[in-house]
Formats: C-alpha cells, sequence, structure tokens
C-alpha cells in the first residue's frame, strides 16, 4: 500500500531538498570554479521555498499525511517560513566569513541547509519518530558546523562538547519517548494526549520529565546549559548565530509541539519542570552574563537567559484560551528573539572584521569609528534589553500578558523573577552600549570605515527592519501568531 | 478645523521625529543646517501647540480632546488614543517651549565632545516621548512613550556629561526601569481584573476600579507608584537625580528638571489616582509621608552642597515634595496646585539650570566656594540668577508661589475618603494637618538655601581667581533662551488663573471619584 501523499504539501521540503542536491552536485563538478555559484544557489533556493509556503498558507487548508504524523497547517506554516528566513539571514552572515577565512568549502552550504531542512520537517511533525528523526537532521549538521575552523583548537573542543552532550541529550529525550511510548501504544502525539488525558501514573510523568530534558538541552535551559559558552565561542561566528537562533528556536519548537499536541492534558507534570527550567534560565544565565568580557560568551549567556523568557509564558500556559496567550506568547517572542539576535551577531561578526578581536572591550569608540554600525548594534542590544520602541518590548509584554492571564502564586512569582531579571539584563547590555559611546576609539588613526560586505548589510537590514517595524507595530506578528494558534 | 482636530496631536508627536530622521541625513559637516533644521522642527511642533491651544475648548476643561482613537495592536486590544485636557494641555505647552529653548541655547555652544547633530537628534527624540507621554490615552502607548525617554537622556548624560557621567547615566537608566517593570505589570494586571479587558485610560477611569478588589488595588497601586514615584522622584527613590543632574550637561539638566520629572507626577494624576481610587485612598498618607519627607531631606540637602548644580537639583526634590503632597491631598484643590507646581518649576529650575550652566562655562566650575561676585562680574546674569532663585522660593508674586502654597494648604482639608497614617479616615485630618505644617517649615528652609547660595555666589567679590577674569554678561543666544521663561513666571505669578482656569475643571473630574 502506497500512503497517501499531497505533492502540494510536502512542497517546501521537495524544494528545499532538491536545492541541497543541486548544490552538492554543482559543488562536486565544478569544484574550484563553484566558489561563487554555490552560495548563490543556496540562498536563491532557500528563498525559494518560501514559494510553496505561500501557496500553502494562500490555501489554507490543513493537510495531514502518514496517518497524521505529518501535518501541514497555520502552525507548521509559520514555523517553516520562519526558519527559512533565519536560515537565509544565517546564510548571509556566513558568506563573507567563509570566503575570506580560508574556511571554504562547498558542504558549509550544503550542512546549514540540511539542518534547515530539519527544521522545515520539525514544524510539520506530530509523531514522536517525526520529532526525533527532524530534531536529528537539524542537530547532526551542526556539529560539523560547530568543528569548521579545522586548525583551531576552540573550534575543535567546541563541536567535540556539542556532539557529546548533544548525543546524551538525545540519547535521554529518546528513552522517555520509548517509555511514552510504551505506555500509551503510539507515537502520534494525539493518540498520546489521549492517553495523558486518561493516564497520571508517576512513570509516564517521568517520561515526560525526561522528554522535557532532551529538549531542554536543545534549547540551553538551566541546568542544561554546560556546552553553550564553550560552543558559542569556539564556534565560527556565523555559525554561533545559527545555532543561538535557529537550533534554539527547533528546541523551541520541537518543544512547543510536543507540549501542545501531547502531554498538554497532564499539565502537573510539565509545568513544574518547565517553570523550573525558565526560573533557573533567567537567574544564571542573567547572572552569568553580566561577568564575562568576551562579546560572544556575553551573548551565549544572554541567548540562556533568553531562552528562558521564552519558556515562561509555556511553563504559565493555562488550559482554554488562556493556552492560546501562552503559546503566542512563546511564538512571537522566537521571532523577536530571532530577529534581534541574529541582528546583534552580525554585527559582532562586522565589527570583528575591523578588529580581529571578540572582547566586549574591542567595541571602545565604535560610535566614533563607525557611527552606523554603532546606532545599529545599539539598537539590537536595547531590543534585547526590552527597551521601547524596538520589538523586543513586545516579546516580553506577550510573556508579561501569559504570566497575569495565568494569574496564579506561581505565576506571578515566576513573573516577578522575570521582571526584576530583566532590569539586570539591561545592565550587560549597556555595558557594549557603553563601551560603543562613552568610550574613546584605542586606536583612532586606524581605518576607520572598513566597508562592510553587500551581504552582511543585507543581514543587518533585514534584521533591523524586523525590530523597527514590529517594535512601533507589533500587530504583524501578532497576526501570524494569532492565526497559527486558532483552532487549538 | 476638524482636519486639525484630528491630525494636531499625531503631529505634535511625530514632527519631532520627523525632523529627527532629517537631522540624521545631514552630514555632520553641515551643522548649520543641522542646528536649523532642528530649531524648525522644535519650532513648527510648537506651532502646531499654539494652534491646539486656541482651538481648545475653555469650556469643556474636562472633556479630552483632539482625540485620536485608532487600531493599533489589536491582539492585545491596545489602541493609538490620543487626546488632551486642562490638565495634559499645560504640560505639552511646557514641553514645546522648553525644546526650542534648549535648542537655541545650546546653539554657540555645544558641550564637549561637540557632535551637534547627535546631540540635537537626541533632544527631539525626548521631545517626542516627552509629548506623546503626555497626550497618551491608552497604557501600552502610555508605556512606549515613557520608555522612550530613557534612552536619548541615557546618552546624553553618558556622552555628553561630566566627570562621573558612565555611573549617572546607568544609574538614571537600570532606577527608571526597575520602575517601570513593576509598572508594566501592574498595567497588565489592570487589564485582566478591570470590568472588561482593555487598556483605554478613558474607559479603565470611568470603571474607576470596579470590579478590581480593594487588596489587589492597594498592591496595583504600589507597582504604579514605584514606577511613577522612581521618575518624579520621591525620596528615598531620589538617588539617582542629584547624580544624573550633577554630570548632565546644562540642556540635558534643563529637560530633565523641567520636563522629565513631571512625567512622574503626570501619571500619578492621569493613570494612578483615577485607575485605583481605592489604592489611592489608603496610599495617600504614605505618599503624603514621603512627600514631606523629600521636602525636608531636600532642603536640608541643599544646606549642605558645595556644588551650585548639585543644590539645584536637591531643590528639585524638595519642590516634587510639594507637587506630590498636593496630589495626596486627593483634592480638587490639590491637582490644581500639582499641576501649577509642575508648570512653575519647569520654568523656574529650567531657568536655575540654565544660569548654573552658564556661569559653569564661564567660571569652569560649580564650586560655590570658590563662585562669588557675580554681580560685579557680570551683573545681568546676576540679577537673572537672583530673579530665579526669588521664584524658586516662593515669593509672592512669582509662580513658585502658587505651586507652593496652594499644595501646602490642600493639606488642611484633605479628600473625605483619603485614609490617615492610622489606616481609617478620621484619622486624616490630623495626619494631613502634620504634613502641612512640616511642609510650612521646608518653605523655610527653601528660602535659606536659596538665599544662601545667592549669596555666596553672586554677592560680595569676585574671588581671587577669578579678580581678573573677563567674563561675558549675557549672550543673545541666552536672552532668547531666558527671557520666556522669566516672562512666563512673571505672568503666571501675576494671574495664576491663566493656568487654574484650565486645570479646574479636569481637577474636578479627577477627584469626583474621592468627593472633590
Amino acid at each position: 500500500m502506497t500512503p497517501y501523499l499531497d505533492y502540494h504539501g510536502l512542497a517546501p521540503e521537495i524544494v528545499l531538498t532538491a536545492v541541497i542536491l543541486i548544490a552538492l552536485v554543482v559543488d562536486l563538478v565544478w569544484k574550484e570554479a563553484a566558489r561563487s555559484v554555490v552560495p548563490q544557489i543556496a540562498g536563491v533556493g532557500l528563498l525559494g521555498t518560501l514559494v510553496p509556503i505561500a501557496t500553502l498558507a494562500a490555501d489554507g487548508h490543513t493537510r495531514t499525511m502518514f496517518g497524521g504524523a505529518f501535518v501541514v497547517d497555520n502552525y507548521s506554516l509559520a514555523f517553516a517560513a520562519f526558519f527559512v528566513v533565519v536560515g537565509y539571514v544565517s546564510l548571509l552572515l556566513s558568506y563573507d566569513y567563509i570566503a575570506d577565512g580560508d574556511y571554504y568549502q562547498g558542504e558549509y552550504y550544503v550542512l546549514l541547509l540540511t539542518s534547515v531542512l530539519g527544521m522545515v520537517v520539525l514544524a510539520s511533525s506530530r509523531d514522536l519518530i517525526t520529532i526525533f528523526v527532524a530534531l536529528e537532521t537539524v542537530t547532526l549538521p551542526s556539529f560539523v558546523l560547530a568543528g569548521w575552523r579545522k586548525h583551531d583548537t576552540r573550534s575543535n573542543e567546541a563541536a567535540i562538547k556539542y556532539f557529546l552532550i548533544g548525543v546524551l541529550s538525545t540519547a535521554v529525550m529518546l528513552y522517555g519517548m520509548s517509555i511514552v511510548y510504551g505506555m500509551s501504544g503510539t507515537t502520534l502525539l494525539a493518540g498520546i494526549a489521549a492517553a495523558a488525558a486518561a493516564h497520571q501514573a508517576p512513570l509516564f510523568a517521568v517520561a515526560i520529565a525526561l522528554v522535557l530534558g532532551g529538549f531542554a538541552f536543545k534549547v540551553s535551559a538551566v541546568p542544561f546549559h554546560f556546552w553553550t559558552p564553550d560552543t558559542y565561542e569556539g564556534a565560527p561566528t556565523p555559525v554561533t548565530a545559527f545555532l543561538s537562533v535557529a537550533s534554539k528556536a527547533a528546541g523551541f519548537v520541537g518543544l512547543l509541539t510536543v507540549v501542545r499536541f501531547a502531554f498538554f492534558p497532564s499539565h502537573l507534570s510539565w509545568q513544574p519542570v518547565l517553570w523550573g527550567l525558565a526560573a533557573a534560565s533567567i537567574v544564571v544565565g542573567n547572572l552569568a552574563a553580566l561577568r564575562q568580557t568576551n562579546v560572544v560568551r556575553m551573548l551565549a549567556y544572554s541567548s540562556i537567559a533568553q531562552g528562558g523568557f521564552i519558556l515562561v509564558p509555556l511553563a504559565v500556559a493555562g488550559s482554554g484560551s488562556s493556552a492560546k496567550v501562552g503559546y503566542e506568547g512563546v511564538f512571537i517572542y522566537l521571532l523577536v528573539y530571532a530577529a534581534m539576535n541574529l541582528g546583534a551577531f552580525a554585527c559582532v561578526i562586522a565589527n570583528a572584521r575591523r578588529t580581529r578581536s571578540g572582547e566586549i572591550t574591542s567595541f571602545a569608540g565604535l560610535g566614533r569609528t563607525n557611527p552606523a554600525l554603532a546606532v545599529v548594534f545599539s539598537i539590537f542590544l536595547f531590543s534585547l534589553a526590552g527597551v521601547p520602541p524596538f520589538a523586543g518590548w513586545f516579546a516580553k509584554f506577550v510573556m508579561f500578558r501569559a504570566v497575569l492571564e495565568n494569574g496564579s502564586t506561581g505565576a506571578v512569582i515566576l513573573g516577578v523573577i522575570a521582571a526584576v531579571f530583566s532590569v539586570v539584563a539591561f545592565f550587560y547590555y549597556a555595558g557594549v552600549v557603553r563601551q560603543i559611546w562613552f568610550h574613546d576609539p584605542a586606536d583612532l588613526g586606524a581605518d576607520t570605515a572598513s566597508k562592510l560586505p553587500v551581504a552582511l548589510t543585507a543581514a543587518l537590514s533585514i534584521t533591523l527592519a524586523v525590530v523597527l517595524v514590529i517594535g512601533v507595530y507589533p500587530q504583524l506578528f501578532a497576526r501570524i501568531g494569532d492565526l497559527a494558534f486558532r483552532l487549538g | 478645523m476638524s482636519w486639525f482636530d484630528d491630525w494636531a496631536l499625531t503631529l505634535a508627536v511625530f514632527i519631532p521625529l520627523v525632523g529627527m530622521a532629517i537631522v540624521m541625513l545631514i552630514p555632520s559637516a553641515e551643522e548649520q543646517a543641522i542646528k536649523t533644521v532642528a530649531l524648525l522642527a522644535s519650532l513648527v511642533t510648537l506651532a502646531v501647540g499654539i494652534g491646539v491651544l486656541a482651538d481648545f475648548n475653555y469650556q469643556k476643561t474636562s472633556t479630552l480632546q483632539f482625540q485620536v482613537d485608532k487600531s493599533w495592536i489589536s491582539l492585545i486590544h491596545a489602541r493609538y488614543h490620543l487626546g488632551v485636557d486642562g490638565i495634559s494641555l499645560p504640560m505639552i505647552i511646557l514641553t514645546m517651549v522648553i525644546v526650542p529653548l534648549c535648542i537655541i541655547y545650546s546653539w554657540d555652544h555645544f558641550p564637549e565632545p561637540h557632535n551637534p547633530k547627535a546631540f540635537l537628534a537626541l533632544i527631539l527624540l525626548l521631545e517626542v516621548g516627552m509629548i506623546g507621554t503626555f497626550v497618551s490615552l491608552d497604557l501600552v502607548l502610555f508605556f512606549i512613550f515613557f520608555e522612550v525617554v530613557l534612552l536619548p537622556m541615557f546618552f546624553m548624560i553618558g556622552v555628553w556629561g561630566g566627570p562621573n557621567r558612565e555611573y549617572a547615566s546607568i544609574k538614571f537608566f537600570l532606577f527608571t526601569l526597575f520602575g517601570s517593570a513593576l509598572m508594566l505589570v501592574s498595567f497588565l494586571a489592570i487589564y485582566f481584573l478591570s470590568k472588561q479587558p482593555t487598556f483605554d485610560i478613558v474607559h479603565l477611569s470611568q470603571f474607576a476600579g470596579s470590579g478590581i478588589g480593594r487588596g489587589t488595588q492597594i498592591l496595583l497601586f504600589a507597582g504604579l507608584f514605584l514606577g511613577f514615584a522612581i521618575k518624579v522622584p520621591m525620596f528615598p527613590f531620589h538617588t539617582w537625580l542629584p547624580d544624573a543632574h550633577t554630570e548632565a550637561p546644562t540642556v540635558g539638566s534643563v529637560i530633565l528638571a523641567a520636563v522629565l520629572l513631571k512625567l512622574g507626577t503626570y501619571g500619578f494624576i492621569r493613570i494612578a489616582l483615577p485607575i485605583l481610587p481605592q489604592g489611592a485612598q489608603v496610599w495617600a498618607p504614605w505618599i503624603g509621608v514621603l512627600a514631606v519627607i523629600g521636602i525636608i531631606y531636600g532642603a536640608l540637602c541643599c544646606l549642605a552642597q558645595t556644588d551650585m548644580k548639585r543644590l539645584i537639583a536637591f531643590s528639585s526634590v524638595s519642590h516634587m515634595g510639594f507637587v506630590m503632597l498636593g496630589i495626596a491631598s486627593l483634592t480638587t484643590f490639590g491637582i490644581n496646585a500639582a499641576v501649577f507646581g509642575m508648570v512653575a518649576h519647569g520654568l523656574i529650575t529650567g531657568l536655575l539650570f540654565f544660569v548654573a550652566g552658564s556661569m559653569q562655562h564661564r567660571y569652569h566650575t560649580r564650586e560655590m566656594s570658590r563662585l562669588g561676585g557675580l554681580l560685579i562680574s557680570a551683573p545681568k546674569m546676576g540679577w537673572i540668577l537672583g530673579f530665579a532663585a526669588m521664584a524658586s522660593l516662593g515669593l509672592p508674586g512669582l509662580a513658585g508661589f502658587w505651586g507652593e502654597f496652594p499644595a501646602v494648604l490642600s493639606a488642611f482639608d484633605p479628600s473625605k475618603v483619603a485614609n490617615g497614617l492610622l489606616g481609617n479616615t478620621h484619622s486624616a485630618l490630623p495626619t494631613f494637618r502634620t504634613f502641612m505644617v512640616i511642609a510650612a517649615v521646608g518653605t523655610v528652609l527653601a528660602a535659606g538655601y536659596l538665599l544662601w547660595m545667592y549669596q555666596r555666589v553672586a554677592m560680595g567679590t569676585p574671588k581671587e581667581e577669578f579678580e581678573h577674569a573677563h567674563l561675558h554678561d549675557v549672550s543673545t543666544s541666552e536672552w532668547i533662551a531666558w527671557l520666556p521663561l522669566i516672562l512666563g513666571t512673571v505672568v503666571f505669578g501675576l494671574f495664576p488663573n491663566l493656568i487654574f482656569s484650565i486645570t479646574n475643571g479636569a481637577a474636578e473630574h479627577v477627584t469626583k471619584v474621592f468627593g472633590g
């Protein structure tokens, strides 16, 4: 029996796979001559994936395949489009870094696109096995990417740490999934939800905790975050940007999917776990970030803290319509976080082209040597801190909204922790801003206006536009969030 | 004029933003063009303000006029809702007047490290935030504008400030951010708890807290209180202010004192009191306590200062204490006094900071022990400083008097529903009358420290080191910047009804819920 295949519904994945294969073959056949072609194929091809996503969204019809394991609806399309755009911006960040740094290999683009393919599949997965396969498709290429600078021991260390801990987390998650399967007799999320409504066995709670623990590694939530700063610092910076945004978002989407479609009925098991992860990430991430002197490590801890903020709406998602408020909170926060964090990394990459340094002090006097970049970087940092009128405020707003929609004591305590530590967070973001504007450049005589490459400028423009537009008119994202979580 | 009615406030808020965008686009070498554009933008904004003033219906000052109410973020029911009434009108005009004066004042001497482009862009951005806050009628919109003000001030202190600027700027930002985080949480709680989920200030004021239990109101009021009280600033949250003022460039100090502090007191009148009246009744005596402590403590600190700017900064703490005392009385009389006090303090303290800045520019020091004999070295400036000091200490016939005296008087007869420190309405009268006496002592202290400052700085003969220094007297740009403030102080001092007649209706509207 051949399974029912809806080719329109699968079109995004098919297009992306075709692009990956083309890029691979072109690189193999043309070798050196392909250097200028492969990145273009990857970029254009990735954007091409948006076409079927757009037609599917316009169609608005929910498509279910493989016995319910693969579903194309607003929810999956919203995330698929998100991953494609994030992947594209990551590509833009990589072009010149890979070309200039003597690290060029066509496989870089193939690996990056494969990872994005995993994410796009993940968005539609409604089955534990599909989710697992998709997640592995996301992670495996990332291990290689993290170690891209072969001759740099730090990069090697980054890859090894990431690999070992990644494999460990996968094992934990898989173990949890196997127990879930054993107790519910199905890998389909819908079936698990039915079982979860019936089962209140302690073992089921343990299984849920194990699965969530696996995801906690992926989203680097405290106490599963130890790999993050070292991996982020050692990996090539564009890869770090990709890991801290795309991979992390994939973890969140997986988490959101299993919680929303499978574990929701037994909220007594998963909510306390997420509450703890969120609170710990916010506290530890922000406090550790205060002490960093390297900008990438600072952004690594900041991304742990931001991950905590993203978990908050999910940890307090109640039932019924208030669940929607929680999901929307996660969704909007993810979108905003992606834009501002990618933008911040773009600025770090741009600055490192001149200073060849990742120290926070290397930003001293940027306001004078390159005012435009300085303004843009300051905007991203303030946005990360949640200062209006930049997009970050709305992300924080929807987070607090979910907290107060729930209104229970536990939720409010988490809200107060989040509020207090948003202020703490401002301190380290402002630390960089102070270097940029309040300090004198180390060498005034040095080349002052090294021209930014086109790709990097494009990445900065895209992310800046999102941060500014969403900051003053958040309804754009809010509308997508509303559509993605309608029905229920 | 219906077109103007619909667009006036939007224009008033966003013309400075357009001005800022143009300033950013002009290459920094074209200084003259940058200055002209910035001044024009602020003058056009003022022209819109004058249009509003002319078109305002003075028969209905309690009604919100020039309203705009458009969909903005429908997911959270936040709307783009603007409007002015008798309370916000004086505040927006004050803002619109102060900003061009600041631009004119800085015309020839931008503080180090110069860079007029960035400096003027930040001033215009400040104006957007300040006017926006005063005309917002939606809590989310209010929050955004309230926060927009922070960034330019942070940079103004941090880049153009004095030696300790980094510490002062980050302290300023962290204090305010902490307050506004809790304020935002309270806003959201109000949204969810009120009779009908909305962020609309007008609707929420009509509900007057119905649906929100008394205990919850007390908690939420505390959240709002922190947000606004830090901005005012009230004792004990004032510690950022002397640092910010001391380090800020002259124009930064002027805007900070003249307008920024009022965002906090305005928040109390527009949001905290009408939306959470039961919370206000319970907290009123405690606000009163902090207000009078602020009055006395600020005054005593003034007497201990050696730095002229720091002295004026502490005098702000003291003066804002009077404004808060008026608000704490929860009476129409008190609110009128508070709004008048806000305008008067804006004019007078703005002028004081201007003069202090100009003196620093000439003497290169603010240490009062090194200054002296200003009346001999630069007599005109000396007289202006004297005028400002007299106005600030509340001399009858000048504007300061009408902010201070009625505020003290309002404590004589607080609202019938206000609690006293013993937690019941019976104890309100003795509680507030005690405040009145203490506040009255504060006015004496104010006279003390201002005259003492004037004596040390302006009287006597110049100190040896400046004996032969040739000091410019008041320059043209200074005259242009200062004359409107001097005129305003005199005119509102002689005809206080010019403001009271505007504020009274709106103040009655606010206090209706407290029984007038």
